[in-house]
């Protein structure tokens, strides 16, 4: 198979990661304005003569590439080639950086003071930082940080420059352009703007393509750009577009680079600046418009506390040994370079197992703050309070030294399965636990010794209704406090995410033969693998990650037939059925609507409102527990999931596409997610 | 000599008679290249010089050569690797009785002794010369045969398929593929043929301008009997000292003034093979023929693998009325390649030949171009007085447009002298520590910036990563232009003080980079052949079909595999 998985289960407790240091500590010893105005001397790509913005248009507007495209477009559409050429001409004034090192200089100054005051502090691995030096000398550099807030592409270039670094080139969506000033502002200090979507306008695409390899070929400063293609609401890494890293990955299979250097970098935030805003936004209500006014109005934030930040700058990646093995380079010695070729399947699928690859190396080096985990208890406990008729007794919640003995249970598990968990272990837990809870204070309650997610209960049995709000608004207002509490969650899943998918398929599956495990195991990885990092083709792999971190903590024991939880795996097990549970849930619920609600009309528009409704009554009338599944992100991977196994198709209408149910299809997988159903060898065949 | 000294050819005395020319050994290097009385050496006050009075470089001393290979290899005069002087164990020869009995009664020359079989069974690969210099000798051929004319070339190959022998064609023994390598698995009788015996100029028809020639005789031979005629073949390659006709016809040879003469496969008119199954040729000399494939084609490239090539008729041309070398200084390479692409769309017909090379060691400083990245062309144009001096004048007026400067005739002439001593060199460098090589590909012109910079650096890492302790050279040369793409060398030569096997080191750089011009676009190669050495990737470069197509040919011609060398397929 192409795709094989790049990893190997070593223990993950031996991965070796570098220490940091706190950048914001300096500034908050000397001025400002003599940091911004330092003397900034960044080493740059072997050999490279730096050139003007508009040298850089015109290598752009000269390319063979652009030519081509320039003369199928005027050939295809009958204007004029000239026309076309500006035209092209035009797309690349509004994408082109116009990089200036005193707005550059500008932002440092600013950003210094906005960063001194939102953050403790901000912390980078220098060791990082040095290999990132010597990478950006020997070949292009691609930088791809995580995507979690606006804040990570202004920090990534306010990081670079305290160090010295050459200054990325980013890749930004143009919503961006739509704040005057500030768009403009962020054009001089280095980024480029690309439409969200152009998808069949070939000249648009040509002219980004060339400029963006323009850059890389010639090393003219390194590429960044957000693999996950936007911002992620819910703090859980989105599936890679590959796009881009296509783009970027082409001067090297067609020859014309050496290699390039892909470098992976972890931006973790202890709290979230937009945090509520995802939540709202997954909820439904539309996300504001960029403006540079909305901005200011965002000054309110700039009076909390908002912890510590993490970048952590990984190894790395030669595209060169990446691709070893995998791609026939030869593939493009037929056809001239310059003409545009879609990737060939191998290239493909290459580009994907590496953009999935990079993503994980994302994940690994996030750094986990101790509230990470206090989210996932309480959640685990919100929910089992709501199991148990006691959301609003007084017994509710967690006390405070209960929550201390679990955290300290799951810091240890965490850490078993190689967890970058920054647990201060020279401070007393409780401390921890208290201080972590005060930060995030807007999340969670605290009385009489007891914590508990700061939800307010309605619904049918609770007695504590508001006067004044109806009870879908409560709901709605009890699922922002939950999907802020759950996008801390995620932010660990990718830790705890194979052993659950196990703990899951034990638990659904009708015996605890291992085959049958195995099964179960396969079926769920492949129906969340639009929810979760899953490299494609890995699935014996991730399954033997998961039995050996399961193993190896004493929770399993497996044979050669059987696969058995221990008497002491109990309480692991547990946790970790009960992180999957919100998933599995949702993704029946959205089953059971297609089956029992959907009409022949429904549509890719009315999908997620219609499911929202659905899920709103069931939540009301106490069917389902989890108002995690209001998010439409789960809704959305959960119909992209249908849509590939083939449970729903889409039929391309005159003027809207709509959505086809194969009922008997989505019904027998809403029963195996429940483990009323045993995992077919031939449905896992077909999946 | 090598060996025990004097040459006995013991099989059958009477047969000595019939040797012609002088024992080859006795002129020419057994473990080295070229002659040997001609070599680099360092003198007693450390001063590098070449021996001999063979060639213009003969008895001069060169002071910057030791300063050039001490800081470009980081060797020492001081740390010595010398050849071992003679070989041990030479392998006895298997000899097949009844066809060596039937051989003595035609009476064509054989022999088998063990310095003639030695001698025949190996090309100057890096691996071979080393071995030899080490006094390893692997399986070597059984006997030698030296037919005179075609006629003994039909015996013999008959007598080899009535015997079930194994036969391998020998010319001038320049191969650089593994291609005369005797494959260790061959248990039959291996019997070298050594064409170096055929080697008359048949006949001359000026008319036509066609010569009629054996295919044994050597590149210099060829071009002097013709010169006296006052005509020339215009086909040099750099091995044209000792690389024979049949050779260039079995490998498909390109020689450095092909610009205007062509390469080999256009300057053949007819072409006379001894297969298993009989002769082919074709019955007339038209100068072009519609009648299906062209049947030259199955011959030229064939390796030894079909039979032995044992005349041809080639065109000639009278002798060039003027001659006029030169030479251009470039910036850097990427203005050289340019300039070349230009100047090939521009002009042909005189510009016999070029050779672009960056960093060579006999042009450092140039006018205030950087040493480090400047680049030299070298430049032949042959033809009438007239033309010659308007064509260059042409060709410095378009290298002016990409910032090169005229370097003088005396850089051109040496640089193309360099061309035939550089050979030499290597065996220099293997008296201290220093191993290398040449290989070469071709490559459309999009790319040829783009393969010598990525060869370039996998060759470095490469060396690094295998833990060659000392930086390589790793440089290239465009040696010949088409329309359509480039011949380009790779020379990669490295100091092996502390590794325990240079060779295989050696090997697996070499390999990397062959895949690393694979995978650029490059061929597998533009006029070395692909013999023993580059099989491997045969397949993938032309395709399943047309592997079959080779072999459906081998296995109709040869089916008893007598020409059982190998190569190729």
């Amino acid at each position: 198979m192409a795709s094989e998985a790049v990893y190997s289960h070593r223990d993950p407790m031996l991965k070796k990661r570098d220490d940091f240091e706190d950048i914001l500590e300096e500034r908050r010893n000397c001025s400002d304005l003599r940091y911004a105005l330092k003397c900034y001397t960044p080493v740059v790509y072997k050999g490279l003569t730096p050139c003007k913005a508009g040298v850089l248009k015109n290598m752009v507007l000269q390319s063979d590439q652009l030519h081509y495209v320039i003369n199928q477009v005027s050939k295809e559409t009958g204007k004029a080639p000239e026309d076309v050429q500006e035209e092209a001409s035009a797309i690349l004034e509004e994408m082109a950086h116009r990089m200036q090192l005193s707005t550059v200089r500008f932002f440092a100054f600013t950003l210094c003071k906005v960063f001194k005051t939102l953050f403790r502090s901000i912390c980078v691995n220098e060791e990082g930082i040095q290999r990132l030096q010597q990478a950006i000398q020997e070949h292009p550099v691609v930088l791809l940080p995580s995507h979690r807030s606006y804040m990570d592409f202004l920090l990534m270039s306010y990081i670079l420059f305290t160090y010295d670094l050459a200054l990325p080139v980013i890749a930004a969506g143009m919503d961006f352009m739509g704040m005057k000033i500030v768009g403009e502002m962020l054009r001089m200090s280095g980024a480029f703007f690309i439409r969200r979507s152009f998808g069949g306008d070939k000249l648009y695409w040509a002219v980004f393509s060339e400029y963006v390899k323009t850059i890389l070929k010639n090393g003219l400063a390194p590429v960044e750009f957000f693999l996950e293609g936007t911002r992620s609401r819910t703090a859980k890494s989105l599936t890679p577009k590959l796009g881009l890293l296509n783009i970027v990955m082409d001067p090297f299979l067609k020859g014309e680079v050496f290699d390039i250097n892909v470098v992976p970098v972890s931006i973790s935030y202890e709290r979230i600046l937009e945090e509520t805003l995802y939540a709202r936004e997954l909820l439904g209500v539309p996300k504001p418009k960029e403006s540079t006014s909305g901005l200011f109005k965002a000054r309110r934030v700039l009076s909390e506390d908002y912890g510590s930040i993490h970048v952590y700058f990984g190894q790395p990646v030669s595209v060169r040994s990446l691709a070893e093995g995998r791609v026939n380079r030869c593939q493009f010695n037929l056809t001239p370079r310059h003409i545009p070729k879609r990737p060939s399947d191998d290239v493909h699928s290459f580009v994907n197992a590496a953009a999935y690859r990079l993503v994980r190396a994302q994940e690994e080096n996030m750094v986990l703050k101790p509230w990470v985990l206090l989210a996932s208890l309480l959640l685990q406990n919100h929910h089992q309070d709501l199991d148990q008729d006691r959301a609003a007794g007084p017994e509710r919640g967690m006390g405070l030294d209960e929550l201390t003995e679990e955290a300290l249970w799951l810091r240890d598990v965490c850490r078993q399965y190689g967890a970058f968990l920054h647990w201060p272990d020279h401070v007393p837990p409780s401390e921890v636990v208290s201080s972590s809870l005060d930060l995030h204070r807007g999340l969670v309650r605290i009385s009489e010794g007891r914590v508990r997610l700061a939800v307010e209960h309605a619904g049918p049995s609770g007695p504590g209704v508001h006067p004044g709000a109806g009870p879908e608004e409560q709901l709605l207002n009890q699922a922002v406090v939950v999907l802020s509490c759950a996008s801390y969650r995620n932010q660990a899943l990718h830790v705890f995410l194979r052993p659950a998918l196990l703990a899951s398929a034990m638990h659904i599956a009708t015996s605890s033969n291992k085959q049958e495990v195995f099964n179960s195991f396969s079926f769920l990885r492949n129906m969340f693998s639009n929810e979760f990092i899953l490299c494609p083709g890995a699935t014996m792999q991730d399954f033997e990650e998961a039995c050996f971190l399961l193993v190896k903590t004493g929770v399993l024991q497996i044979t050669e037939q059987e696969v058995l939880s221990t008497h002491r795996g109990h309480r692991t097990l547990a946790f970790l059925t009960r992180m999957m549970d919100p998933f599995l849930q949702g993704y029946q619920v959205i089953c059971m609507f297609l089956c029992e609600e959907a009409s022949e009309a429904l549509t890719e528009k009315t999908f997620i409102p219609a499911v929202r409704g659905f899920m709103v009554k069931q939540l009301l009338s106490g069917r389902l527990r989890y108002t995690e599944v209001l998010s439409s992100d789960l809704q959305k991977n959960a119909l992209a999931a249908l849509l590939r196994l083939g449970a729903v198709l889409k039929t391309k209408g005159a003027d809207q596409t709509t959505l086809k149910v194969n009922r008997v299809m989505v019904n027998s997988l809403e029963d195996t997610l429940g483990g009323k159903l045993p995992t077919q060898k031939a449905a896992v065949a077909r999946l | 000599s090598a060996f025990t000294s004097g040459v006995s050819l013991e099989s059958s005395p009477n047969t000595m008679e019939h040797i012609k020319c002088p024992i080859l050994q006795e002129i020419m290097k057994w473990n080295g290249w070229g002659y040997v009385d001609s070599k680099f050496q360092f003198n007693k006050k450390g001063q590098a010089e070449f021996t001999g009075k063979r060639y213009r470089l003969s008895g001069m001393v060169m002071p910057a050569l030791k300063e050039w290979f001490e800081s470009t290899f980081g060797a020492s005069l001081q740390h010595k690797t010398p050849a071992i002087p003679n070989s041990s164990a030479v392998q006895p020869p298997i000899l097949n009785e009844a066809f060596v009995e039937d051989l003595k009664s035609t009476g064509i020359p054989f022999s088998q002794d063990a310095e003639d079989r030695v001698f025949r069974a190996h090309g100057h690969c890096l691996h071979e010369i080393f071995a030899l210099r080490e006094g390893k000798v692997g399986r070597v051929p059984d006997m030698v045969v030296w037919p005179s004319n075609h006629n003994d070339v039909v015996k013999i190959v008959e007598l080899a398929c009535k015997h079930n022998v194994c036969l391998i064609p020998y010319g001038g023994g320049t191969s650089v593929s593994s291609a005369l390598e005797c494959p260790p698995e061959e248990t039959r009788t291996i019997v070298s043929v050594d064409t170096s015996q055929m080697n008359r100029i048949l006949w001359i028809d000026e008319k036509n301008l066609t010569a009629h020639v054996e295919a044994g005789i050597v590149g210099q031979e060829l071009e002097r009997l013709l010169n006296e005629s006052g005509y020339c073949t215009g086909h040099e390659p750099d091995s044209m000292e000792f690389s024979s006709l049949g050779g260039w016809v079995a490998t498909r040879a390109s020689g450095m003034k092909k610009n205007i003469y062509g390469n080999i496969e256009d300057l053949v008119v007819h072409i006379r093979m001894v297969t298993p199954q009989g002769v082919i040729e074709k019955s007339c000399q038209g100068p072009r023929m519609s009648t299906g494939p062209d049947i030259h084609h199955f011959i030229l490239g064939s390796e030894g693998t079909l039979g032995v090539v044992t005349e041809v008729t080639m065109k000639i041309r009278p002798m060039p009325e003027y001659q006029k070398y030169g030479s251009v200084v470039f910036p850097n390479f990427e203005q050289g390649v340019a300039c070349l692409r230009e100047v090939l769309t521009l002009i042909t017909n005189v510009f016999a030949g070029h050779a672009l090379k960056p960093q060579k060691f006999y042009i450092t400083k140039f006018k205030g171009f950087d040493p480090n990245r400047l680049c030299v062309a070298t430049l032949l144009f042959e033809g009438d007085r007239e033309r010659v001096l308007q064509h260059e004048k042409q060709v410095y007026d378009i290298a002016a447009k990409f910032g090169g400067l005229a370097a003088g005739e005396d850089n051109g002439q040496r640089g193309y002298m360099l061309t035939f001593v550089i050979a030499y060199l290597r065996d220099l460098g293997m008296d201290y520590y220093v191993i290398g090589e040449s290989f070469e590909t071709s490559v459309p012109w999009d790319r040829v910036l783009d393969i010598c910079r990525n060869v370039k650096e996998r060759i470095i890492r490469e060396c690094k990563e295998r833990g060659v302790q000392f930086p390589p050279l790793s440089t290239c040369r465009v040696t010949q232009t088409y329309d359509a793409g480039a011949c380009v060398y790779f020379y990669f030569a490295f100091n092996y003080r502390g590794l325990s096997d240079p060779v295989h080191v050696y090997e697996q750089v070499e390999h990397a980079a062959r895949d690393e011009i694979l995978a650029n676009g490059g061929s597998l190669s533009h006029h070395h052949g692909v013999g023993k050495l580059r099989k491997e990737w045969m397949r993938e470069t032309v395709s399943r079909v047309g592997m079959g197509m080779l072999k459906s040919v081998k296995d109709y011609v040869d089916p008893g595999n007598i020409f059982g060398n190998r190569n190729l397929l």
